[in-house]
């Protein structure tokens, strides 16, 4: 077990070293490729000052509300509209033209609507975030077997019997592909808007300690970043197997999508 | 039997409730059919088991929705789970068992909730050819103990003539029953009448019959 942990690592493991040599031997300006050991100093003054955990947490408020809500409203609505067709038709080319609208695009509009304090920001994560699940949920519950259906009907299931038993494990599994795009979509646009307009959080502070010309810490506030994005990622994907035992097993970590 | 197309399987779904006869009704027992009930179960030759259920899950599915309470359903399902050969599967996935395996739970799941009729669609026909011949074998046990009515389809002359009392052949445009023939040989039935002499005559009168009727149709 730790070996292949090991061997699976090799490529992040010669990264990581390149990143800490290159500035030192001169070959990459170190003003600005700060070294890892650099990084790691800099992470640990931010998490004793607590700056970095404030912002951290800031951006994962954000992050989860927007996300949250996409979550308890796209995921019914994706039911209604897969179910429905009549629902689908009227309201299909609405969707396909919507999410055409890029989430960065539109924070302006949200900014003056609803000002710089937290829900433009978690408005704009909706935004991005609610399309991935939408159509994902859409999608698992217009690919349910209809033999199922008919089989279950048989047995003397009614409608909402048939959505509970059948519809909805059925669409399990395309649902929590939309939640983890939703998530990484949520990271995505995160950053994007507490650099344009924050004084807070993760993408603030790179943005803030770049220009403050404090580079080992914009590194440590990326990384940081990047292993939130792990982390969500493989909580989905440990979701994912939780959930649904009944598949055959695939690599789930490289159908990345 | 009747050559693809002539309506074999609609008239099972009719016969189940699952679709609506555009003209005229059908009766059991003298009770008109309306819609799907549980006196009535079908096989499908897609197997059609829930994967996200294991074997038990499967078959515990009618009567979850019958109301059965959990310990009596445990107890139906295993006694049913044996009477497949099943025993030791229970937990199992539909994706750990082989076509045959998931036929057998199919067949115990409609089995389960005590339907009067079993309805069964092509079941074996997608299994090769002797697992097709095990559960042919199997179907005749389970007929033996339960003493259920079975409406079965199938393509196969020699399935057809080995399992059934009554062969109805159908025509294609219209779907039309075009003979009923009796198969004269008593039960219990065992793996030598497969192939016996007497039903010699009998086979080559049904292969010519769903011959003239599949020639027909590809006219």
């Amino acid at each position: 077990m730790p070996y292949r942990y090991i061997r699976n690592s090799t490529a992040l493991i010669a990264l990581l070293l390149a990143w800490e040599l290159l500035p030192a031997f001169g070959i990459v300006n170190r003003t600005f490729l700060s070294s890892p050991s650099e990084v790691s100093a800099a992470m640990a003054k931010l998490i004793m000052t607590g700056e970095l955990g404030m912002h951290t947490g800031i951006s994962l408020q954000r992050a989860f509300t927007g996300f949250g809500l996409a979550v308890i409203t796209m995921i019914p609505l994706g039911f209604l509209m897969g179910w429905y067709r009549g629902f689908e038709e009227i309201s299909d080319n609405l969707v396909q033209t919507m999410r055409q609208v890029s989430s960065l695009s539109l924070f302006p509009v949200f900014l003056l609507f609803f000002g710089i304090g937290e829900i433009s920001k978690i408005a704009v994560i909706y935004w991005g975030t609610q399309w991935p699940i939408l159509l994902n949920t859409i999608s698992g519950v217009k690919s349910v077997d209809p033999l199922l259906i008919k089989s279950a009907r048989s047995m003397g299931s009614g409608d909402f019997s048939i959505f509970k038993k059948v519809v909805l494990p059925s669409s399990l599994p395309s649902i929590i592909v939309g939640l983890r795009l939703g998530a990484t979509h949520a990271i995505l646009v995160l950053v994007a808007a507490e650099m344009i307009g924050a004084t807070s959080g993760l993408g603030y502070s790179i943005k803030n300690w770049e220009f403050n010309f404090m580079i080992p810490e914009m590194y440590a506030a990326i990384v940081t970043l990047a292993l939130l994005g792990l982390t969500t990622n493989y909580s989905l994907v440990y979701l994912e197997k939780k959930m649904i035992k009944w598949k055959e097993e695939t690599n789930v970590l490289q159908v990345e999508k | 039997m009747g050559p693809s197309g002539c309506g074999k399987s609609t008239f099972l779904e009719i016969v189940a409730g699952l679709i609506k006869p555009t003209s005229g009704s059908v009766f059991i027992d003298g009770r008109q059919i309306k819609g799907p009930d549980r006196n009535r179960g079908i096989v499908f030759q897609g197997y059609a088991l829930f994967p996200w259920r294991s074997v038990i899950g499967n078959i515990a599915y009618g009567l979850e929705e019958k109301g059965v309470p959990v310990k009596e359903r445990e107890k139906i399902c295993r006694k049913y789970i044996s009477l497949v050969g099943l025993s030791g599967f229970e937990n199992h996935y539909p994706f750990q068992l082989s076509g045959g395996m998931k036929q057998r739970v199919a067949i115990a799941r409609a089995l389960a909730y005590d339907p009067d009729i079993l309805l069964m669609d092509e079941p074996f026909a997608s299994l090769d050819a002797q697992t097709r011949e095990i559960l042919q074998g199997e179907i005749l046990n389970i007929w033996d103990k339960t003493r259920k009515t079975v409406i079965f389809v199938t393509h196969n002359i020699e399935e057809a003539v080995f399992l059934a009392d009554r062969i109805a052949i159908m025509s294609a445009r219209p779907g039309i029953i075009r003979k009923i023939v009796d198969v004269p040989l008593g039960r219990p039935r065992f793996e030598e009448h497969r192939t016996a002499q007497e039903l010699m005559s009998l086979r080559q009168e049904v292969g010519k019959l769903v011959r003239e009727e599949a020639s027909k149709n590809a006219i």
